[in-house]
């Protein structure tokens, strides 16, 4: 239906250490999907199963409705975190070798690859040595290779690493494209500022268990807690202030009598806000009103946290 | 489009391709040759150099038995004392003196005889002299025993027993072990190949861990079949390089000694010494019409069989060997880290080949021989060493042979299944180097 890939209750083994404990996941078609968790959480693990290098002890993974088999690689693009390119070998030649390992012909490899290099404006790498390229060059080769056969499901680790900001952003448009054009994507990373741009759901992976995941909207919205940020202009702050502190919770304030700014953070019992607003309008004239939603860095930290305090 | 021919392509061109095995394959037949011409030459430079003796001859006997040949020369002092023969010898150049004392009889003459030399005397100068005497004194001895030099002559017949198999076969003396010299010849080969191309595959597997591209490459294929096609890869590269060394080494030999002017037949010590290097066992050195024999005894062999088995074993031998080197290979992050697991695959392979010279050239069907040809790590090599011997009667039973082979495909199906095991993990580990109890873990993964 609407899901490109579900794992349920994926168990993974190594000797007597659990890299994966029942993880279940369904991972929407058509959307960006974050994989989340700490250096060692068994995210690799997970990324590894589903591309057939390793396969689970227990539980099951589908494709597009399917179990998961042998020809659904041609339908993945993976760009891993540990990756690199034969360094002998000349880019061109390299890049059609591992088009053709994923079922393309070579001619239909070569025409893309030809629209690829001149996207990315290299056509002059063609038959450069991987030795003489830099590492970011070598990336974008890398990243041409992974969407070349254009996979239905694309799985990206760290894939900013080794890049600077400007090509950073140059493949971060590039995957939001791929996006639109219908892939889905499994984007895994601990840098959380790239999930807030990119993601539009989330798993965390944490100890080999999967302890949250949803669309990322949603998960925001379950983690707030009602905490508003107010800034106001007013001739009397300080008289203000002492009657919102008698009616509300006010867990930090700052007043600026030159400026008349009265700035301060609002606990509320809920979300809804229609109770100060109406208290405030008339009284002061209102510039900032915003609802502090907490950052995907919080909300993992958080869960992390909690988790491990439970235990 | 399968993924192996894909794979087998690349490895085969990345081989191929690398410059240190273009300069291999072609310096080293250069090399060779360059040795051989250049031992030849020395030989033969060596040879040309003629030493000569100077005789003093002061007793009535050995006047007509120091005769000058090509290689010595001998010049007789006369009516001078033994002081100034050796100033003369010594101003001369010569390479020695021979002093004869004047009295007694033949013995006492030998017994007193000195020879004097500036340094000291090579035992070829020695041998030559020492063989005057011996003659000399035999011929005395059989006079006083009234026996005539031509009864003796007579009997002097040297004798060789001929030998035959019950299937009434008859064999030259020596002929099996230079039989089991043509199947050593296979076997040091497939050593030979084993532990060149097996480290190449090793350090194929390494430089795809080092670098990187593994789990991009095995997100696309599987570990089994990137195994398979850089073995058989390497394998191709390795088949074209000893092709290349053949043909060219053949065809250099032909124009260095047409150039040199060497007459093959002069290296006849050194291929001698080259082939105990080899492995061959020096074979006596037969006369111009025994050697036709020994060379039609050669001709006979049942080369097809050779050369059917030579693959078969070649084959099994290398795809379970190289499988190993491969998952030493993916084991370790750098070939340093090597060493401790090559040395426990190349002992059955320098096992294989000193029984073989040891103990299979000269009883090839005895208890050591049909062990080791059994047991299927060093079989491809014992084997080979023992089939040249026939197939059946007088050789080697059908039964060994089968068992052998039986044996060979189910290790060989074992070891590739447990290589594939360790590979398929150890591609993927990183950072500590692995210890046998470590593999051992993988196992069961």
């Amino acid at each position: 239906m609407n899901n490109i890939l579900v794992t349920k209750d994926v168990t993974k083994r190594f000797g007597e250490h659990t890299a994966l404990k029942k993880v279940s996941l369904e991972i929407p078609k058509n959307s960006i999907y974050g994989l989340l968790g700490p250096n060692g959480a068994g995210k690799t693990t997970l990324i590894r199963i589903i591309n057939q290098i390793t396969f689970p002890d227990e539980g099951e993974v589908f494709f597009d409705e399917e179990p998961l088999q042998s020809h659904h690689i041609a339908m993945i693009g993976y760009l891993p975190e540990e990756r690199g390119l034969y360094k002998s070998m000349k880019v061109g030649e390299q890049a059609l070798y591992l088009a053709q390992l994923k079922g393309l012909s070579k001619s239909e490899a070569k025409q893309r690859l030809k629209y690829w290099f001149d996207k990315f404006e290299i056509g002059g790498w063609w038959n450069k040595k991987v030795q003489e390229l830099s590492k970011g060059m070598a990336q974008k080769i890398q990243f041409i290779v992974t969407v070349l056969h254009e996979p239905k499901l694309l799985i990206f680790d760290e894939p900013f690493s080794g890049f600077d900001p400007i090509n950073a952003n140059i493949i971060k448009d590039e995957i939001l494209q791929l996006r639109d054009k219908g892939a889905s994507i499994i984007f895994s990373t601990h840098r959380m500022e790239s999930v807030e741009e990119l993601c539009d759901h989330i798993a965390l992976i944490h100890q080999s268990e999967k302890i949250l995941d949803g669309k990322l909207s949603d998960i925001k919205k379950a983690y707030k807690s009602n905490i508003f940020e107010v800034g106001l202009e007013v001739e009397k702050g300080d008289i203000l202030l002492q009657d919102l502190q008698e009616k509300f919770q006010i867990t930090s304030y700052a007043f600026n009598p030159i400026e008349k700014q009265l700035d301060f953070k609002l606990q509320l019992p809920s979300s809804d806000s229609s109770d100060v607003l109406a208290y405030l309008s008339g009284k002061a004239n209102i510039n900032q009103f915003i609802e502090t939603i907490p950052s995907a860095n919080e909300i993992f930290i958080r869960t992390v946290q909690t988790k491990d305090a439970d235990e | 489009m399968s993924k192996l021919p894909l794979i087998i392509k690349r490895e085969y061109l990345a081989k191929v391709r690398n410059k240190s095995f273009v300069i291999m394959t072609f310096l080293s037949p250069i090399l060779m040759v360059g040795m051989v011409v250049l031992i030849a030459y020395l030989t033969k430079l060596n040879d040309n150099e003629k030493r000569i003796i100077s005789v003093l001859n002061e007793s009535s006997y050995f006047t007509n038995d120091f005769l000058s040949d090509e290689s010595t020369g001998y010049v007789n002092f006369e009516n001078i004392s033994l002081d100034a023969a050796k100033d003369s010898t010594a101003n001369l150049g010569y390479t020695g003196l021979l002093h004869i004392p004047e009295e007694g009889d033949l013995e006492m003459v030998a017994e007193r005889s000195f020879f004097y030399s500036k340094e000291a005397p090579s035992t070829s100068v020695l041998d030559d002299i020492e063989n005057v005497f011996q003659e000399r004194l035999r011929q005395q001895k059989l006079k006083n025993m009234g026996v005539s030099s031509q009864a003796f002559a007579q009997i002097a017949d040297r004798f060789e027993i001929r030998t035959s198999t019950f299937a009434g076969e008859q064999n030259l003396k020596g002929i099996n072990e230079l039989k089991a010299a043509v199947g050593g010849a296979f076997g040091y080969l497939i050593m030979m190949f084993i532990i060149i191309y097996g480290g190449f595959v090793m350090r194929s597997v390494i430089e795809e861990k080092t670098s990187r591209i593994i789990e991009v490459i095995i997100s696309s294929v599987k570990p089994f079949q990137l195994m398979l096609g850089k073995i058989i890869g390497t394998s191709l590269a390795g088949i074209t390089q000893f092709a290349i060394w053949i043909v060219s080494a053949s065809l250099l030999s032909l124009v260095a000694f047409a150039v040199f002017g060497i007459d093959p037949d002069t290296l006849n010590q050194g291929t001698d010494m080259t082939s105990m290097m080899g492995g061959n066992m020096a074979t006596p050195v037969p006369s111009p019409s025994k050697a036709m024999e020994y060379f039609q005894e050669l001709w006979r062999l049942p080369w097809l069989m050779l050369i059917v088995f030579f693959l078969i074993y070649f084959v099994l031998g290398y795809l379970i060997y190289s499988s190993i080197y491969a998952a030493i290979g993916a084991a370790v992050d750098n070939e340093t880290d090597t060493q401790q697991f090559i040395f426990p695959i190349i002992l059955p392979l320098m096992l294989a080949i000193y029984v073989g010279f040891f103990s299979v050239f000269s009883n090839p069907h005895g208890p050591i021989a049909v062990g080791f040809s059994l047991f299927p790590l060093t079989s491809p090599i014992v084997m080979l060493m023992r089939l040249p011997g026939g197939i059946g009667e007088g050789g080697v039973p059908i039964w060994q042979l089968l068992t052998s082979i039986a044996l060979l495909i189910g290790t060989f199906i074992g070891i590739v299944w447990l290589a594939a095991k360790i590979y398929r993990i150890g591609i993927l580990m990183y950072g500590k180097k692995p210890s046998y109890k470590e593999l051992f873990k993988w196992l069961r993964y």
